[in-house]
């Protein structure tokens, strides 16, 4: 057993990475899910986002008119799901999961002339003095600006779920839309809203994978990143910074599971595989109780179809 | 009544259409493939495919082929194989280590359709065949050069999963790697997955900052090479196709997996009612094993030396695993002069001598 060859600082900076797109993710479905829609469609969105960046960004040369094309691509294809459960009142189970097989086969298809070719690089921020910091300067201030704004973003969705009037609303109409509609609030106008927030982030999340952490494009490369990215948003309990610290823990299992393997620490790899899905798992258990499901916060009117008339 | 009458009407309008010669039902030779990969995955599923598509360039109308992308390993590969059958089916290829159970299990239930499995060991019925390649003989090539060039002596290699065509690989690397460079040292992350981007690319990313410097895959997506690439000094092998598109760094030569002359040939044989159960094995000599062209980031002396030693292998003076060699617990596996048996490659399950990590179960 060798552990002097993991650099802890590399093994933080990369974990960081392997998380991002999970955070990106996951916390465009949280907003989704506050607002009272579940949608399983994440992997399909992210699918998407991640050819429509990698398509554009090889087309235009630039990772950033990418990153925008991503966003503007899951965005679109979650407003199928939202236009599908919020107007002709589909169920959203069977929409979302319908969303996921339509956005592989989508994204293969669109993906049919850039196999093999090489994305233009993502920057790293080399921020002057920050990034020479030792320890903290490679950890925290050498990544490319995604990083930056995943974490932004966590920041930005608690505050404005916890401090705004914008916030309150969005959380109102996920825990009861029949009070939210009888206040005047419009239902299905702010749960669109947020299904496009999810979609598009779906989309940052996918575009991450094919331009910056492998970075290529390959059909079904997401591999089951969206799946993750709707467990650990029940395993946060719908709370932005327990999301981040899910989305961390499952991006250091990843990777750390890795390390000790490339150091040969014989460990059993399948266990710490799974440990992330066991403690998803538990959670959900936990929270089929309706007691600990008040605890929780799951919001209550999850899942459940809305119109006016009712 | 009316609408059976028409019914019965289309089934004679069809029958004349399409000549009415074929007592048997169809008019096509029917050939299916299931895949465990994304036909764009750029490796094993993609080299497959052009094995699928060299069938249907050689035998045209005669033929019609199927597929069936992304086929889980496991139970779910029995319905899809099943599904396969029931659609009609004459030859089914089933193109990955996993599906060995299921395709005996499906092939007991349709004696009269032929099945081939890649890369497995299990023909319980007559009408199962197993075809694999001797990737194990470009391996040996890939140990010689990454022997050669590492600078750092660790050498990385991404593994999928503990079968012995994956041990046989990583053996073959280590001991023509070893036998040109006394210091090099083996980091072997298991994957456990075929086809995983990602993971692959945090795979070869994890290797890389532990001071890799060459990474072997045995995984089947580039996405090892394009992590590689983003490194700097490392270079790579492209794994079952050639992976060109990376070259001439990080991917400085390949192992190519060339199916479509045996496919062509056994498709063949069941247009011509001369298939038979067989276990086919070949090598860089047969052509089911090619080595991708080396690029020029190799220098001319080790390039040569790599070209002799798949000619060797080619017309069998020199065999991949040529003793004097002993297993890792130090017991003697292979006298000096002594060659492996197929049976010995087939089952392997132990490293050799000198690799210090274990394999998982």
């Amino acid at each position: 057993m060798d552990l002097s060859s993991i650099n802890p600082i590399l093994l933080v900076a990369s974990l960081m990475v392997a998380a991002t797109p999970i955070i990106l993710a996951a916390i465009g479905e949280l907003i989704v899910e506050k607002s009272g829609v579940l949608n399983l469609g994440v992997e399909g969105m992210m699918i998407v986002g991640a050819i429509c960046g990698f398509a554009i960004a090889v087309q235009t040369g630039s990772p950033f008119v990418g990153f925008v094309a991503a966003a503007f691509g899951g965005a679109v294809l979650s407003l199928l799901f939202g236009i599908l459960t919020q107007y002709f009142l589909s169920n959203q189970v069977a929409t979302g999961l319908g969303l996921t097989l339509f956005g592989l086969g989508l994204s293969s298809l669109m993906g049919q002339g850039y196999i093999g070719i090489r994305p233009p690089a993502t920057p790293r921020l080399e921020i002057p003095v920050l990034s020479d910091i030792p320890v903290l300067g490679p950890v925290l201030f050498n990544h490319d600006l995604m990083v930056y704004v995943a974490l932004g973003l966590v920041v930005a969705t608690w505050a404005v779920l916890k401090f705004t009037r914008a916030g309150l609303i969005l959380r109102a109409v996920g825990e009861n839309h029949d009070a939210a509609h009888a206040l005047g609030y419009k239902v299905v106008r702010v749960r669109l809203m947020a299904i496009t927030f999810g979609g598009a982030c779906a989309g940052l999340g996918g575009a991450y994978l094919s331009l910056v952490r492998v970075p290529q494009w390959t059909e079904g490369m997401t591999a089951g990143a969206g799946w993750i990215a709707l467990a650990i948003v029940v395993f946060g309990a719908w709370r932005p910074f327990r999301v981040l610290l899910g989305a961390y823990l499952f991006g250091g299992v990843t990777v750390l599971q890795l390390n000790l393997q490339a150091a040969g620490v014989a460990i059993p790899v399948e266990y710490l595989s799974m440990s992330p899905y066991l403690i998803t798992i538990a959670v959900l258990v936990i929270m089929s109780s309706g007691k600990a499901k008040a605890a929780l916060s799951a919001p209550a009117c999850l899942g459940k179809i809305f119109h006016a008339s009712s | 009544m009316k609408r059976r009458t028409i019914l019965a009407a289309g089934v004679a309008a069809l029958a004349l259409a399409t000549g009415g010669a074929f007592a048997d039902g169809h008019a096509k030779t029917k050939v299916g493939f299931i895949y465990v990969g994304p036909i764009g995955d750029g490796g094993w599923t993609y080299e497959h495919d052009k094995g699928r598509l060299a069938v249907e360039a050689e035998f045209g109308d005669k033929v019609e082929t199927v597929y069936q992308e992304n086929v889980p390993e496991g139970a779910d590969a029995e319905r899809a194989i099943t599904q396969m059958a029931l659609q009609g089916a004459d030859i089914i290829f089933t193109t990955s280590f996993g599906y060995m159970d299921p395709t005996n299990a499906v092939a007991a239930k349709f004696p009269d359709v032929k099945f081939e499995h890649a890369t497995g060991y299990k023909r319980e019925t007559p009408n199962v065949s197993t075809y694999s390649a001797r990737f194990y003989e470009g391996r040996a090539i890939q140990g010689h050069i990454a022997g050669k060039m590492t600078k750092t002596n660790k050498i990385g290699y991404i593994a999928s999963f503990p079968i012995p065509e994956v041990i046989r690989g990583i053996n073959s690397a280590y001991i023509h790697a070893k036998k040109v460079n006394p210091d090099v040292e083996f980091n072997i992350i298991w994957a456990y997955t075929w086809f995983d981007p990602a993971k692959e690319a945090d795979a070869a990313t994890a290797l890389i900052e532990q001071g890799a410097d060459v990474i072997l895959q045995h995984t089947d997506s580039t996405a090892p090479q394009a992590a590689a690439q983003k490194a700097e000094g490392v270079i790579t092998f492209g794994q079952a196709s050639d992976m060109g598109e990376y070259a001439p760094l990080p991917r400085v030569s390949s192992i190519i997996d060339d199916w479509a002359p045996y496919y062509i040939a056994r498709v063949g044989a069941v247009m011509d009612g001369t298939w038979e159960s067989t276990d086919t094995w070949d090598g860089i000599g047969p052509g089911m094993v090619a080595i991708g062209e080396i690029s020029d980031a190799v220098p001319a002396d080790v390039k040569a030396e790599a070209l002799a030693m798949k000619d060797a292998l080619a017309d069998g003076s020199y065999h991949a695993f040529t003793g004097p060699l002993n297993k890792q617990d130090g017991t003697p596996w292979l006298a000096e002069g002594e060659t492996a048996s197929d049976g010995d490659l087939a089952g392997m399950s132990f490293y050799v001598e000198g690799l210090t990590a274990e394999i998982p179960n």
